[in-house]
């Protein structure tokens, strides 16, 4: 938000999801599927459909945050981009270098580039090791002729300015993981993610597991950071109000795809894709005597194994029920289209979304079970032909 | 060696960590002195020591202070054998030979038979899981299949067959039978441990990093998946000394003319119906106390080379 440029809407553009500002990574139908194997002789039976061709542009400076339910696949896309896991298909740059083709020396040359902080702090530093050594051992990893990091010295030294830089105290390198609270656990995985000076740092729920108290010191750390070091996040989570906070664009995610992207202010004050909707709808409200009406999802997330047909969201999409089921939901794939003000919504309705019409679904579904909520909905349906 | 890694002012290292300012005191003490420190805190594991290295002791000295000779009979062959007395602290047997120094001796070759063979089972072990477990796959899959394979043979057959193959008595190929035999145990563990623990978030940090293959696997799986294992290494060791004299009392491991705890007893067959206790009942706590003393060690460094144990 912060960030000059990048939020501001731009002239309609064209068809790719672009954005202003200058491109760091750029993500170009990445595809990441697990196998699934079956009976003795191991026959290949189907996929997991984790990420299911997901093209994105993280701009220099920016933070790209990525929303999204349980299994949807934000966090499998995070490690895909940092080669922490084969990708399928698709490319991904990182200033114009292939994140893919990198191999043995250049792949290590590029990991200082793009670092990664984890959700877990108890699993994501090892417990057996000191301090010092979870934060120096990318500095030793990454020890060649142009830096002094082979010795002992220079390395603690630079793991003690980190330590400071994420506001704890240099004598801590000496201690365990297991003497520190969850907070300071989390900051010590920022320290290892910085030391290595990358451009580009993925965090993965970096403050879902912490204290309520905690995730907002770390959150305004991160962004003191981003601003001291000139860092670009790609910062996954589900808690969206997190997501508003930090941000400066926003994807949402669903089934493996992206359902709607665009500039934080935009998403959150004008909706265009109806899961979009009905998350934004799922936000607590932090005054209790306010009653608001939830837009609730019916069923669970369907096995990404086995993702719908046409529009993966269709099998619990509430604008299709208002609409009157049309037909193209469940046989088209809708592509991600570009409304200008650099959103982008993969929705056949995107446009027939507004405010009323949210407030009759909502009416609907929560005030009277389903069986009445489409008698509800026909006013509208009816005035509402298919396109 | 306690009072040189002491914090100025005899502190403990419960003080030295609440007090990081002391950067002296923290220069001090390494990975190893910190774990040598807490293996010294924990009472069994230091009597288990003591227990083990005196066996070790005996092992290798005691033949030189109390000589024996399993063949030689020194006469006054009475069925039943004396009773300890201040001449024969242990009895004798019916070949009139004294049960101590049977005790003695038989040291060495029940704990060099324990001992090998557990590094022997350890080393292979902890290499085959390591590698079928960090790699997956194919290589897994193969090497998993000569562990069940090695685990549906059974034991005492090799035993017996080799035992005809290489002659009765043979030290080393009991050693190394014995060793063979009890890596795929050890090898599951591990392999169970690094698969689970390959997925940990602290791997993936260090493989984002750029850490190697073999460091992510020697210096953050390994060590973390070791607790289990060395417990595992400690009763392999108990197990392989009490077989040693389950397939020496069978006849087929150490021959007569050797001495064992494991042939001591088998000598004692049927003794102890006649009310002589004292030919079992020696050797016998010999193997107890070294299989319990190894225990408590094994337990002791677990504990001692995990950071999160408390004193």
């Amino acid at each position: 938000m912060t960030q000059g440029g990048t939020t501001q809407p731009m002239e309609p553009s064209t068809a790719a999801p672009t954005s202003s500002g200058e491109p760091l990574v750029v993500v170009q139908d990445l595809v990441k599927y697990y196998p699934i194997f079956s009976g003795l002789f191991k026959r290949h039976i189907g996929d997991v459909r984790a990420v299911d061709g997901v093209s994105f542009v993280i701009n220099k400076g920016e933070v790209f945050g990525l929303v999204g339910e349980s299994g949807c696949g934000k966090s499998t896309l995070g490690r895909t981009l940092l080669r922490l896991l084969p990708q399928t298909s698709g490319s991904a740059t990182i200033s114009g270098e292939d994140i893919f083709a990198k191999r043995g020396k250049d792949l290590k040359q590029l990991r200082r580039r793009m670092q990664i902080i984890f959700q877990d702090p108890v699993g994501s530093l090892n417990p057996r090791m000191p301090v010092s050594d979870i934060i120096g051992e990318g500095l030793l990893a990454q020890a060649d002729g142009t830096n002094q990091w082979k010795n002992r010295k220079t390395r603690d030294e630079r793991v003690g300015e980190y330590l400071e830089v994420v506001g704890l105290r240099r004598d801590y390198a000496r201690r365990y993981p297991h003497e520190f609270s969850g907070g300071q656990r989390q900051r010590i995985g920022i320290a290892r993610a910085l030391a290595l000076s990358p451009d580009f740092v993925v965090c993965d729920e970096p403050v879902s597991a912490l204290d309520v108290s905690i995730q907002s010191q770390i959150l305004n750390l991160l962004l003191d950071l981003r601003r001291e070091f000139g860092l670009t996040y790609l910062f996954i989570a589900h808690n969206l109000s997190v997501v508003q906070y930090i941000s400066d664009r926003v994807g949402v995610m669903y089934l493996g795809k992206i359902a709607e992207m665009a500039p934080v202010e935009r998403l959150y004050a004008d909706p265009r894709h109806p899961y979009t909707v009905a998350l934004l709808s799922a936000i607590p409200d932090a005054d209790p005597r306010r009653r608001k009406r939830r837009l609730v999802l019916k069923g669970d997330v369907p096995s990404p194994a086995n993702p719908p047909s046409g529009c993966r969201f269709h099998t619990r999409c509430w604008l299709r029920t208002q609409l009157g089921d049309p037909e193209i939901c469940s046989t088209e794939e809708p592509a991600l289209r570009d409304l200008g003000g650099e959103q982008f919504t993969a929705c056949h309705f995107a446009e027939r979304i507004n405010p009323e019409l949210i407030k009759v679904a909502a009416a609907g579904q929560s005030l009277v079970d389903t069986s009445d909520a489409s008698d509800d909905a026909e006013p509208v349906s009816a005035a509402a032909p298919s396109a | 060696m306690t009072t040189e890694h002491r914090a100025p002012g005899g502190g403990t290292i419960e003080d030295i960590v609440a007090v990081p300012d002391n950067e002296v005191a923290l220069e001090s003490l390494s990975q190893w002195q910190l774990a040598r420190r807490r293996f010294r805190k924990h009472r069994l594991a230091l009597i288990g020591l003591f227990i083990f290295g005196f066996m070790v002791f005996l092992a290798v000295f005691g033949p030189l202070i109390v000589p024996f000779n399993p063949m030689f009979l020194p006469g006054a062959i009475k069925a039943g054998g004396d009773q300890p007395s201040l001449a024969h602290l242990f009895g004798t047997d019916a070949n009139g030979r004294d049960v101590f120094a049977m005790t003695i001796n038989g040291a060495r070759i029940s704990v060099a038979v324990g001992l090998f063979s557990m590094i022997i089972a350890g080393v292979a072990g902890v290499t085959v899981g390591a590698v079928a477990g960090y790699f997956g796959g194919w290589v897994d899959n193969v090497l998993m299949r000569v562990v069940d394979v090695l685990f549906a043979i059974p034991f005492l057959f090799i035993i017996l067959v080799s035992s005809r193959f290489f002659g009765k008595g043979d030290v080393l190929s009991l050693v190394l039978i014995f060793g063979l035999l009890s890596w795929p145990l050890i090898a599951r563990l591990v392999r169970a441990s690094f698969l689970s623990l390959r997925e940990a978030d602290f791997v993936d940090a260090a493989r984002a990093v750029g850490v190697g293959d073999r460091r992510i696997a020697f210096r953050h799986i390994l060590p973390n998946a070791l607790g289990p294992v060395i417990v595992a290494m400690t009763l392999l060791m108990a197990s392989n000394i009490v077989l040693e004299s389950f397939v020496s009392f069978l006849n087929f491991g150490i021959s007569e003319t050797q001495i064992s705890w494991g042939n001591a007893l088998a000598n004692a067959q049927g003794a102890l119906s006649f009310g002589d206790w004292w030919w079992a009942f020696f050797p016998g706590m010999a193997i107890a106390l070294t299989v319990i003393a190894v225990n408590f060690v094994g337990d002791g460094l677990r504990d001692a080379l995990d950071p999160r144990s408390r004193e």
